[in-house]
């Protein structure tokens, strides 16, 4: 047997190969890498940062999540800060939703565009006060976005950036019983918070931020903690949460319930070569902002229509598409999937890929090419999960 | 979990058991383990002619898929269809889950494949 991983999976990674020269500066840790690792967590290299992949196993991790709750490590996420009087003109400027609209302690989610409207990332664009955002990137593009960021505040003027990224911990609390493993430990009034949006506070002592964010598909809390405060607050939300079956869950699990709830991942579902258009993404776009790089592209790909669309999936025949498998017809390439698993909580195989406009449709049929057997799947809607409408039942 | 010793096992993580000339053939504990959930498995038709290191089915984890390799030569005589319908038990009990049952060409090409010792010593 060997393992096979589709080759850009941030998740199929196998365990570090115990020959392999030892090399501990290769890899950033979070601050709770010992907490992951005495817990028994299988730990994979992602993004240059060494992190937990699962614990007990991704179908039990997910099913918790769905369930109960579940409680990720995040921190390999990048922040981004952008602050200074003109603040708002700056953020309008380089990300594609319009944060102008954004109240202090509200967030959207939003694009990163290069001027042809493709996705230089994905991210959670924050009002931290009047005048200073805070913007939350994957950990894989921190680098390049704080470089492209910084030029065009930096050409704007009247406000600078700042790559935070050190300065945050990030911890996920996810699932339906969070906000009773969390509420105990703060002064904050969790029920108070919307979805999307955020509140200053203390958990455990610790000073953080609570915002009502997450990547799941649940309800859900991201924290953000001083990194010498992650472990301490760690801890008590796992002991305040045991009651209720509050369990650590790792990256495994976070990409598949991400895709059950049909949540788009950079580098898989979307990247520089696909507009927000073509990933059904529109919704997000805030037309009224008339400063966003990518702008006049995204207007005219709008006004023409586009070629392809990233459509949800499922398999009508055995088997499980992956990323970078065919979609096909009558035997011929006509798009590509984009990321596919089985579903530990649908208990499917499901997946997006980018098919023909003609093909977009919910109950198109589909072929894929799974290592040379054409599998029938049909078109879905997405998301493939909903909350409150897929509940659990007997 | 042991690695028992009624068997033998390649260095691509199968297991085979041996009677006569029929054999069982599965995964073993410790590639269950690098897969993690196992959701699926492909397995071949009662009948195909298998042949020794070429693949004969694939098994899907949540995660992943990898290509099952016969460790000998044969003919599928019989496919499990209890782990076709819960590849779950592929983890619960990797070596009491066999996938298929094989009339093997040569029963003596069985010495060539690792004992109990040798595979735990490649795994370290």
């Amino acid at each position: 047997m060997t393992v096979a991983n589709a080759p850009n999976d941030p998740t199929a990674n196998v365990p570090n190969d115990p020959t392999a020269p030892n090399d501990p500066n290769a890899l950033s840790r979070t601050p709770l890498d010992s907490r992951h690792r005495a817990a028994g967590a299988r730990m994979v290299p992602f993004a240059s940062w060494e992190m937990p992949l699962e614990y007990t196993g991704i179908a039990a991790e997910h099913l918790a999540v769905r369930t109960r709750a579940g409680l990720f490590d995040v921190s390999h996420m990048g922040e981004i800060e952008i602050a200074g009087k003109d603040a708002v003109a700056a953020v309008q400027r380089v990300v594609c939703s319009d944060p102008a609209r954004l109240d202090r302690g509200q967030a959207q989610y939003a694009g990163l565009l290069t001027p042809d409207g493709t996705f230089l990332d994905d991210l959670v664009v924050y009002r931290l006060a009047p005048t200073h955002f805070l913007l939350v990137v994957n950990a894989s593009n921190v680098a390049k976005d704080f470089a492209w960021i910084s030029e065009q505040v930096k050409a704007a003027g009247g406000a600078v950036a700042v790559d935070s990224s050190s300065r945050y911990a990030l911890l996920a609390l996810q699932g339906p019983a969070a906000p009773e493993a969390l509420q105990p430990l703060t002064g904050v009034e969790l029920a108070a918070i919307p979805p999307f949006g955020f509140a200053f506070g203390e958990v455990a002592g610790a000073r953080v931020t609570i915002a009502r964010t997450g990547y799941t598909g649940e309800d859900g809390f991201e924290i953000f903690v001083p990194p010498n405060m992650a472990d301490r607050v760690w801890q008590a939300i796992l002991e305040s949460g045991r009651p209720v079956g509050v369990v650590p869950a790792g990256l495994g699990a976070r990409d598949t319930l991400r895709l059950e709830a049909g949540m788009r991942l950079y580098g898989n579902d979307i990247d520089d070569t696909t507009t927000a258009l073509e990933a059904g993404l529109g919704w997000m776009i805030g037309w009224s902002n008339e400063r966003f790089i990518g702008r006049d592209r995204l207007l005219q790909q709008k006004e023409q229509g586009v070629a392809r669309r990233l459509v949800g999936f499922e398999m009508v025949d055995p088997g499980i598409a992956r990323h970078g498998y065919r979609v096909t017809q009558q035997g011929e390439p006509v798009g590509v999937v984009t990321s596919g698993t089985q579903t530990p909580y649908l208990k499917k195989a499901i997946g997006l890929a980018y098919v023909p406009a003609a093909l977009a449709g919910a109950g198109s049929e589909l072929a894929v090419d799974i290592r040379g057997r054409q599998a029938r799947a049909r078109v879905v809607p997405l998301p493939f999960y909903k909350r409150g409408r897929d509940a659990v039942s007997g | 979990m042991p690695y028992p010793d009624d068997r033998r096992y390649t260095k691509d993580h199968e297991w085979i058991r041996v009677a006569g000339d029929v054999a069982e053939v599965g995964i073993t504990d410790y590639a269950q383990q690098q897969l993690g959930d196992v959701v699926y498995v492909e397995l071949p038709d009662v009948g195909a002619q298998i042949a020794a290191g070429q693949a004969f089915g694939s098994i899907e984890s949540v995660k992943a898929v990898s290509e099952l390799f016969a460790p000998m030569a044969g003919q599928v005589m019989e496919v499990n269809g209890d782990v076709k319908q819960h590849p779950e038990a592929v983890n619960r009990d990797p070596h009491a889950t066999w996938m298929i049952k094989v009339r093997l060409s040569n029963p003596g090409e069985a010495a060539a494949l690792l004992d109990s010792a040798q595979y735990q010593k490649l795994l370290g």
